[in-house]
């Protein structure tokens, strides 16, 4: 998975599943969920409130 | 839980919650179901509503309102403030809410009306036939159960999934999401009945703080700003705990709370076959200041109401619920959403010595009534050489 969701961080407000284009991401109560419509497109990484999620550049092809 | 009821309501904050008793008061059988363990927790919200918004749904009451406000207060970085007072205080005032009882109270009020409700549940997949939503696939401790209903009303908030799951394109282009921190702070001097706003490119980028009393000396302390202005060290809580080192440095956070609210337009259609999206899922949050508890509770009665004529007459497709679609449009809430949605853009544009200049203009004249529509027609008369610039926010009042 190139998205990666610092789990320590979130604080699981869903703000990310509403910007992904992808409908990559979901919030099951307190966990974040993504899954593999996800395209490391980094845009849920600025959404973020708290900075809990970061996109891997080194992993995309 | 039964497996067919006539409405199947998704999501049990205020718009699912005046859905369903809605829906239970016209003597329908209905559901609602919330993923989340508990009703009205975690809080995502500045908690703030209109007086007489408020009471077009329910009678105000102590045990869920923890400030009454009176007045407003709007500052600018140069330090000018635009105070609104309580005889001019209209619909943009009112109380400041406990949400964790208040959603309680409005979802006891639809099992009072008859509804079902169930909590750590959650919609996995819509049921479809032939393109019609027919229900949902629900999720419950591990349990998959399948309910039918000729109308489901999304009511899953800014995190929405099913009605993206249904064919209806929900995503929030990323400049137009407020991504918010928020502490609830006690041990603070503040006035307790009045709400104040900060705004400039400095503390809150696009968007604003805000300073929401919850008692004598506690307050909702949060920020709302655009995402394109945030990066590493420049997050919302950054921000945010840069203005409390600032302006609370003793304030102890009780609760630390982050989310996403729409500022974008609505979405381009809230209902499809069997299908009605309502409150922050229908985007129908104020792109202006942010607040939805009223749009929400709004449109989820209207919803309900809507879907139960549609169900006597035996017809749930698109068309006939498209009823409820063109009613929240023209209603007095859509009108507004729409001159707020031109207002924001314009406001985002302003430099701080702008802002400055602007909220100068008008803060020694007392406003007869405050809104966002006197205070927009003041800007416009009292900067006549902004014209140029004002016209868009002419436009959006006009």
């Amino acid at each position: 998975m190139m998205l990666t969701i610092h789990r320590e961080i979130c604080g699981y407000c869903g703000a990310c599943v509403s910007v992904c284009p992808e409908g990559a991401l979901e919030l099951i109560d307190a966990y974040l969920e993504v899954d593999e419509k996800c395209i490391s497109c980094g845009i849920c990484t600025k959404a973020c409130p708290l900075g809990a999620l970061e996109v891997d550049h080194e992993g995309r092809l | 839980m039964k497996d067919a009821y006539d409405i199947l309501v998704i999501g049990g904050g205020p718009g699912g919650a005046m859905a369903a008793r809605t829906a239970a008061e016209k003597g329908l059988s209905v559901c609602l179901v919330e993923k989340r363990p508990a009703i009205g927790a975690p809080v995502r919200c500045a908690e703030g509503i209109g007086k007489e918004l408020l009471q077009e749904f329910i009678s105000p009451d102590p045990r869920w309102i923890s400030a009454e406000i009176d007045s407003a207060k709007i500052i600018v970085p140069d330090g000018t403030s635009l105070q609104l007072d309580p005889q001019f205080a209209g619909n943009e005032v009112g109380y400041i809410l406990d949400r964790k009882i208040f959603d309680r109270e409005l979802v006891w009020k639809a099992a009072e009306a008859g509804s079902d409700v169930q909590v750590k549940t959650r919609a996995v997949a819509p049921i479809l036939e032939n393109g019609t939503v027919k229900g949902a696939r629900l999720e419950f401790c591990g349990k998959v159960k399948d309910v039918t209903a000729p109308v489901t009303i999304a009511a899953d908030g800014v995190e929405s999934k099913f009605a993206r799951w249904c064919g209806i394109d929900t995503t929030i282009p990323i400049r137009e999401l407020a991504t918010c921190a928020q502490y609830l702070l006690t041990d603070i001097d503040i006035e307790p009945h009045t709400t104040v706003f900060f705004l400039g490119n400095t503390i809150a980028p696009e968007g604003y703080i805000w300073v929401f009393p919850k008692g004598e000396r506690s307050a909702n302390v949060g920020i709302g700003i655009s995402p394109r202005c945030c990066g590493p060290g420049r997050r919302p809580k950054d921000y945010l705990d840069r203005f409390v080192a600032d302006h609370f440095p003793r304030g102890k956070p009780i609760e630390c709370i982050v989310g996403g609210v729409p500022v974008c337009k609505p979405l381009q259609t809230t209902v499809a076959d069997g299908l009605m999206v309502v409150g922050d899922a229908a985007r129908v949050s104020d792109p202006l200041t942010g607040g939805g508890i009223y749009n929400t509770m709004f449109t989820g009665k209207l919803a309900a109401e809507v879907a139960a004529s549609c169900i006597a007459q035996g017809d749930c497709g698109c068309e006939a619920l498209s009823v409820y679609d063109k009613e929240w449009r023209k209603s007095k809430m859509g009108k507004a959403i729409e001159r707020n949605y031109k207002i924001k853009e314009f406001f985002i544009t302003l430099s701080d010595e702008k802002l400055n200049a602007l909220v100068k203009s008008i803060s020694h004249i007392n406003l007869k009534e405050f809104s966002t529509f006197t205070l927009v027609r003041e800007l416009i008369t009292r900067n006549p050489k902004l014209l140029l610039e004002l016209k868009a926010l002419k436009d959006s009042i006009s």
